[in-house]
């Protein structure tokens, strides 16, 4: 359970999608440890009834937030939070984007509309990111220059098949992302 | 001892039994205890250890023998990670934890420091 003595550097990669993408699948499938979960406080616009804190306008609410583990070495473990990807979660990107190495969008081919939002928060926190298209066995296999185009990216960004429950696969797409981002540091 | 006064609590509310947990103290900034902050217990702490309230013993026990980050504290005792970071702040302030924060974000990432993580995930995963 406990990490090695001599570690000294924790990092961050985040796995973003759509609810329901498989964000939660493929931690499992990736860390060491039985995922974790997080009650994470994020406030919002409450609904026009009264509100007993005091705050009229806001409430507090907790979103959960599932999270794995790799160790990498003696000195090294990194982290994946399973981060929603809706606009109104925004308080906890705001957090968890901090020190992040970049983000690993997962996309669903049949519902590529519902990965804008996504990448709008994914692109307004500056985040470097690579796409992952979660693939499952017997559905439709899409060609990823067309996923490439139609999700408006750039050319650099490079988008990858995976299958979530699977490791080898749900691994290499974190490898592609991790290449990327040192080809981005020149 | 005087005795407490008696305060008429709401109970419906959510913040109230938080608030007793916590011993009425705020949120420490954010930052301060990070997802990826880890933490674990001081020597000879376990002693100090028994006196604290429930939650915060819990805690105690959790990072007795090794590193975890705060993350996974507050994954491992489900409790609320504002409420983990209150305990935390208390308990770094009590001399009772070992402290490993994560390097501030540099202007930008540190190359030697993804190169690392590629090697590690290339040897973790054959690839």
């Amino acid at each position: 359970m406990y990490l090695d003595p001599d570690v000294s550097h924790a990092v961050k990669i985040l796995i973003v999608g759509h609810f329901g993408v498989g964000k939660t699948t493929c931690i499992g499938s990736l860390s060491e440890i039985e995922p974790l979960r997080t009650e994470e406080e994020i406030t919002e616009a409450s609904e026009g009834y009264d509100d007993l804190s005091g705050t009229p306008h806001k409430k507090t609410t907790t979103v959960a937030m599932d999270f794995g583990r790799l160790t990498l070495s003696d000195t090294l473990v990194l982290y994946l939070f399973g981060t929603p990807g809706q606009e109104r979660f925004k308080e906890m990107w705001e957090e968890l984007s901090r020190g992040a190495l970049g983000a690993l969008v997962l996309v669903d081919p049949e519902r590529l509309h519902e990965s804008f939002p996504v990448l709008d928060l994914v692109e307004s926190f500056g985040l470097a990111y690579a796409i992952g298209v979660n693939h499952f066995e017997g559905t439709t296999d899409y060609p990823l220059d067309e996923i490439h185009e139609a999700l408006n990216l750039t050319a650099d960004t490079p988008v990858v098949r995976c299958d979530v429950r699977d490791e080898t696969t749900s691994a290499q797409a974190l490898i592609t992302l991790v290449t990327h981002l040192m080809s981005q540091l020149g | 001892m005087p005795d407490e006064p008696e305060h008429e609590l709401e109970l419906t509310s959510p913040l109230v039994p938080l608030f007793v947990i916590t011993n009425g103290r705020a949120l420490p900034p954010d930052h301060e205890y990070e997802h990826t902050t880890l933490v674990m217990a001081a020597p000879e702490s376990a002693a100090a250890a028994r006196t604290l309230s429930p939650e915060a013993g819990q805690v105690m026990e959790l990072v007795a023998d090794g590193f975890l980050s705060v993350a996974e504290v507050a994954g491992h005792t489900h409790l609320p990670l504002g409420i983990v970071r209150i305990l935390l702040a208390q308990l770094e302030e009590d001399g009772l934890i070992l402290v490993r924060r994560p390097i501030p974000r540099a202007e930008r990432v540190d190359r030697e420091l993804v190169s690392a993580v590629l090697d590690g995930l290339k040897n973790r995963f054959g690839a």
